[in-house]
């Protein structure tokens, strides 16, 4: 089985959020970049099945050269090889283009990509990119079981799970439950080591129309100061989120 | 020209997103100044949405439609997008409606924006606000397709009521294969979920141990509140993995959330600041959640809990 696994490079969670030439451009001086939260998920389940079922493992991103320690990062965790994509995105679409090209070229079986990115919170190119390859796709994916061709798979609907049966070739749109917390790897030495010599190829990008472009960026207003209640007086709270705050 | 709205259902009873994506629907279609059309599959009453401004709604009724498939779902929206000529398709931000989104983006050749929080603020070019950098920014994002794809985020715009008299027409649909079958349904029945509910009641590891979760679900229920928590507690085996919100859990946009004896870490309120009013109940004047908080009490939960309960019954009997 050869798994494709899309790893998108985001701000660390804790990351101030700031934009520079006049609010057009998100500033990423001082911030660290992680591999996304939900692509490590993704990425750990892939892991298992190239331990447990042989499978062959390869990260891909769409981006610029600075994205390409957290592909080593990857390689690092256990990926065989990575691809990236040389083109800065503007938007979803286009990441699915090239992520669509990248996988018909390869040949892949299975392709992880997770349900949303932490920057720009698409939640958009794992249903793309299956929709381009004309792969079968689960979305919010909280657990994953392949057999031969068979995928049977878990995803999260409102108020409970849902079973899914398909076959591969599939699309994976996963978060926290295709493998847990506890399950998540820190690179060790050794695979810091093994990972400078693994292949990081780079590819052209195909290009094409944008379907969408970002004009500029703003920050929430700023919020006024929270209106504290004395504990002795939960009426007063009752009374402000009835009369105030109209919500009960 | 027109815009067509998708109005979810399940099991035939509309979601509150619907209605919120048809008032939605119906301002993009004035500032259009053109026609706003309806697709529902298997809804069981499609004359609700003449409430909110349905002057169309085109209803398709199909048992093999009968669970929600995201291809075949998103094929009926490409087929109906197409024979209505829409410019426009609107799609709510459920679970179901982040699946079916980017779907029908690929086929109708269209600009997809998600998480637009807001009336477009010009239709040339298409200019739409979205969230971003979860919840910390916003973007002004333009669509430059001919036919553009607009994800509602929930709670964002509001339901509106706009009554108007509307027309059904039902509508065969081509049901296509459906690549991916589904096994299994296990729904918790008769409980509020964290997505649905208006009101969210959330505690944190300042309760100390699972024993004294009683009050917090006293306090949902008083509200007819949904119960969640912070991420160490469903770590910590306290509350079950479907309660965790945050960043890494379950987005959280209700109209009211209460936080209790959680201390607000950014990949807390990254989850859950789409909500519209945030109450903080924590023994500690400096937790970060009071800067993020409208209304706040510094207090025990042990003692300001039990009072605010027995305050709203009182409150909810008079
Ligand atoms: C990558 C990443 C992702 C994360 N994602 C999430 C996420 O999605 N959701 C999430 O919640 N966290 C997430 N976290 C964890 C987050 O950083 C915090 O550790 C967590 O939110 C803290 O939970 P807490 O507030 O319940 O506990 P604590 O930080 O321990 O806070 C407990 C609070 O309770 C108060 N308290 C104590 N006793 C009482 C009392 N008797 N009455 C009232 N108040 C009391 C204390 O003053 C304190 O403020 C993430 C972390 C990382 C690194
Ligand atoms: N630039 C990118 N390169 C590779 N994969 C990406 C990229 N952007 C997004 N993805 C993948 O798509 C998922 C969802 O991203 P998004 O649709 O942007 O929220 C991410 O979790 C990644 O797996």
């Amino acid at each position: 089985m050869k798994i494709l696994v899309c790893i998108s490079h985001v701000p660390d969670t804790t990351s101030k959020i700031n934009f520079t030439e006049n609010d057009t451009k998100f500033d990423a001086n001082g911030v660290q970049f992680v591999i996304n939260p939900y692509d490590e998920f993704c990425l750990t389940r892939a892991m298992w099945f190239k331990e447990k079922q042989g499978a062959s493992v390869t990260v891909v991103n769409v981006g610029g050269a600075e994205t390409e320690p957290t592909l080593r990062k990857a390689l690092a965790i256990g990926a065989d090889d990575a691809i990236r994509v040389n083109s800065v995105p503007t938007d979803g679409m286009q990441v699915a283009k090239e992520l669509a090209a990248v996988v018909k070229n390869g040949d892949y079986d299975l392709v992880l990509a997770g349900k949303e990115s932490a920057d720009y919170n698409g939640q958009m190119v794992p249903g793309m990119l299956a929709t381009l390859t004309d792969f079968n796709f689960v979305n919010g994916c909280v657990g994953l079981e392949i057999d031969g061709t068979n995928v049977t798979a878990e995803r999260e609907i409102d108020g409970g799970n849902e079973t899914v049966s398909s076959s591969l070739p599939v699309v994976i749109g996963g978060q926290k439950g295709i493998v847990e917390e506890k399950d998540l790897r820190i690179p060790n030495m050794r695979g810091i080591m093994m990972a400078r010599k693994k292949p990081l190829n780079v590819i052209e990008a195909i290009g094409g129309e944008v379907a969408t472009t970002i004009q500029s960026f703003e920050k929430p207003a700023p919020k006024g100061t929270v209106k504290l209640v004395d504990a002795d007086n939960v009426d007063e709270l009752i009374n402000l989120l009835h009369n105030e705050a109209k919500v009960i | 020209m027109s815009v067509l709205v998708f109005a979810d259902s399940s099991e035939g009873k509309f979601k509150k997103t619907a209605f919120e994506v048809v008032s939605y629907g119906k301002k993009v279609a004035e500032q259009l100044e053109t026609t706003i059309v309806v697709l529902t599959i298997n809804a069981s009453d499609s004359s609700e949405l003449y409430n909110y401004g349905a002057e169309k709604v085109i209803s398709v009724s199909n048992d093999s439609l009968k669970t929600f498939n995201a291809k075949q779902y998103a094929a009926v929206v490409n087929e109906v997008a197409k024979s209505e000529n829409a410019t426009v398709v609107v799609i709510d931000s459920s679970i179901d409606g982040l699946y079916l989104s980017p779907i029908v983006a690929v086929n109708l050749d269209a600009g997809y924006a998600s998480n637009v929080v807001d009336l477009p603020t010009s239709v040339s070019p298409f200019t739409v606000k979205r969230k971003a950098f979860s919840n910390k920014a916003f973007s002004n994002t333009v669509i430059s397709t001919s036919v553009k794809v607009i994800g509602l985020a929930k709670n964002s715009y509001g339901v509106h009521e706009n009554m108007v008299s509307g027309t059904t027409e039902s509508f065969e649909a081509t049901v296509i294969d459906a690549g991916v079958t589904s096994e299994k349904l296990d729904k918790v029945t008769g409980t509020v979920t964290i997505a649905d509910a208006e009101i969210v009641v959330s505690a944190g590891r300042g309760l100390k141990g699972p024993e004294n979760w009683g009050m917090i679900e006293e306090l949902a229920d008083v509200l007819g509140a949904a119960t969640a928590c912070s991420k160490p507690v469903s770590d910590l085996g306290w509350r079950p993995h479907a309660e965790h919100v945050g960043q890494t859990g379950k987005p959280v946009a209700s109209n009211l959330y209460i936080a209790i004896g959680i201390s607000g870490a950014i990949q807390h309120l990254a989850g859950i600041n789409a909500s519209k009013v945030k109450v903080v109940i924590n023994t500690d004047p400096e937790a970060p959640f009071f800067k993020a908080a409208d209304y706040g009490i510094v207090g025990d939960a042990f003692e300001v809990v039990p009072k605010l309960i027995e305050k709203l019954k009182a409150f909810k009997a008079a």
